[in-house]
């Protein structure tokens, strides 16, 4: 049986062509990254679940050159993420009567206050 | 007719997304970097005595569960929409893979939060 063949147009490096969507994929290249790192960390709890060795496995792993420098690069995506998240919330959320720029001036803030709150808490937990 | 299962997706899509607004930058920072090279934070700060403990606390289990499951589901959604966008047209097919990862890692997860116990 053969298919019928209607012109498909081809869209192949479609995102190339224009600056606004380049962005948008470099912004979609933190997904797989957030995604490697809650696999990574749920490698983490598994070995904390089976025991010292395998979590001080884990952590020499983590404090590999390699790691480092892997973890430094989502932390990189993460801040574009953080940013970008919180400058399309006035159009994902169209019921909230703020003018757009506090509403992104506010979201932000916000993730900094988290992030802050974060590090004071690792900061006093490990006192 | 049959009822989308999508909003479920989107969901957990937008709670991942949010957190992850919220908080990566810093966990990641944490755990990645500011811990394993003892840079601004003691290099012991996630020793096994130490996480065990952690871990026992039933806050710290739910947050450690919302960040591995919530970043699963909301970087898996994501991926597959992408895969479409650069032109892989893989269906339903990259959907139960993708989406199986996530469901196993939040069941992994939850798991290992069980065994470590209360």
């Amino acid at each position: 049986m053969s298919q019928v063949r209607t012109y498909t147009r081809p869209m192949a490096g479609w995102w190339r062509k224009n600056p606004y969507f380049v962005k948008y994929m470099i912004r979609e290249a933190s997904a797989p990254l957030f995604y490697a790192y809650a696999l990574w960390l749920l490698a983490g709890l598994v070995a904390l679940a089976r025991g010292e060795a395998a979590y001080n496995t884990w952590r020499s792993a983590s404090s590999h050159p390699l790691s480092i420098l892997l973890h430094a690069v989502v932390v990189v995506f993460a801040i574009y993420h953080t940013w970008t998240w919180f400058r399309v919330l006035p159009k994902t959320t169209p019921d909230i009567d703020v003018q757009p720029r506090v509403l992104v001036a506010a979201g932000v803030a916000v993730a900094v206050v988290c992030c802050a709150a974060l590090f004071a808490f690792a900061w006093w937990a490990t006192r | 007719m049959k009822r989308s299962n999508a909003p479920v997706f989107w969901a957990l899509f937008g709670a991942g997304g949010m957190l992850s607004a919220l908080i990566a930058p810093m966990l990641v920072f944490i755990t990645g970097i500011a811990v394993p090279t003892g840079f601004l934070l003691p290099a012991d700060a996630m020793s096994y005595e130490r996480m065990l403990r952690f871990a026992h606390n039933g806050f710290a289990k739910l947050a450690l569960l919302a960040v591995v499951s919530l970043f699963l589901w909301h970087g898996g959604l994501r991926m597959y929409h992408s895969l479409h966008h650069l032109g892989f047209h893989t269906g339903a097919g990259s959907k139960l893979v993708i989406h199986g990862i996530s469901l196993l890692g939040t069941v992994a997860a939850a798991w290992a939060l069980l065994t470590i116990g209360f």
